[in-house]
């Protein structure tokens, strides 16, 4: 299958062609993501993302297809002071 | 004998809400997640820092989830960052990922000394309060820069009291006290708490609150010096309220002169 080749938190990753934003999230946090872009169970994600340096507000994700070379920063609450 | 606590209606005000907590905790610096709840429980605080950092697939337990079931509420901050610019993206990162308006905005200046960069401060600061973001504005202890940050809309100041992770206390409390005077919006002591006196003489200097991470995080029992923490934040404040005496030169004695016997009185 055809894949393309994007950077995820720094690091060289593939998707399959045609993967969405929504797809890679559900994918690397390991959660059913609805159209609205939050968890279908109901609680809070707690994640953000970034594409090539610029916000992607939940709500875009399942609109947004990945193309091969973006830049994508997935976030989230870390220990800090 | 029973106590009264004479604090019990004492509430923290920020943003239109109310906390009964003085202390912010911040996160960073512990060995462990659970050596940060143990610590966080300790401390009663209602609201802690947290960073913004990559997403890690396989991560050990999540300091958003542990946050959510000890029903702190979360204030991101934007440690790391250099200019304007990356402060304004990991804010809105912070926002879209927490879903609070609230930023602890730090601009540092250089890794050496962990300071503000006034310049960059300031600009973010402008930027995201144009974007309704409750901007948390941690600064140098500098009176100017703190009346330009209210100014500018944001919601607290958070001078330092000596650089970030340094243990010094408060190097300048008379610059501390400038500002509290001067300031319309809280004020929060924010960076080189070391112990408890620290956070206590903060409070007695009229700050708001007292926010602090590795004091606690980095001492040799967390979970105890947040205890420590916790009842520094309250002596200073009562002692805030209650008044202090002015400081004379010379002894004041509090035993009354009347009344003693005159063999004794013969001898002073």
């Amino acid at each position: 299958m055809h894949s393309i080749d994007i950077q995820l938190n720094n690091q060289a990753h593939s998707v399959p062609a045609g993967s969405t934003a929504r797809d890679l999230i559900a994918t690397h946090t390991s959660r059913a993501l609805g159209e609205d872009g939050r968890a279908v169970d109901g609680s809070r994600l707690g994640v953000a993302l970034a594409v090539n340096g610029a916000v992607l507000p939940r709500g875009k994700w399942a609109s947004y297809a990945l193309c091969a070379g973006d830049r994508l920063d997935i976030v989230t609450a870390a220990q800090g002071g | 004998m029973s106590t009264i606590d004479h604090l019990a209606t004492d509430m923290f005000d920020i943003d239109g809400q109310q906390f009964s907590s003085r202390l912010i905790l911040g996160t960073g610096g512990a060995s462990s997640l659970a050596s940060v709840e143990q610590a966080l429980q300790a401390s009663g605080t209602e609201i802690t820092t947290v960073a913004i950092r990559h997403f890690a697939a396989a991560g050990s337990g999540s300091v958003y989830e542990l946050l959510r079931r000890n029903n702190v509420r979360p204030l991101p901050n934007t440690a790391g960052c250099f200019t304007a610019r990356d402060a304004v993206l990991t804010a809105q990162l912070a926002r879209e990922a927490l879903e609070t308006n609230w930023i602890k905005l730090e601009v540092i200046a250089d890794e050496h000394t962990l300071l503000p960069d006034p310049i960059e401060l300031f600009s973010a600061a402008e930027q995201l309060v144009a974007e309704d973001f409750t901007v948390f504005a941690y600064t140098n202890d500098d009176p100017a820069l703190a009346k330009r940050l209210e100014d500018v809309g944001v919601a607290a100041i958070m001078p330092a009291g000596s650089p970030i992770g340094s243990g010094l206390g408060i190097l300048n409390p008379h610059n501390i006290s400038t500002i509290v005077a001067r300031s319309n919006v809280p004020v929060i002591l924010d960076a080189g708490v070391g112990t408890a006196s620290d956070a206590a003489l903060a409070m007695e200097l009229g700050c708001s609150a007292v926010l602090l991470a590795s004091a606690v995080t980095r001492a040799h029992n967390p979970a105890l010096m947040a205890q420590g923490m916790r009842e520094a934040v309250r002596a200073g404040r009562a002692a805030h309220l209650a008044g202090r005496i002015p400081r004379r030169d010379v002894a004041l004695a509090s035993s009354p002169a009347e009344g003693m016997m005159q063999t004794l009185v013969g001898e002073l």
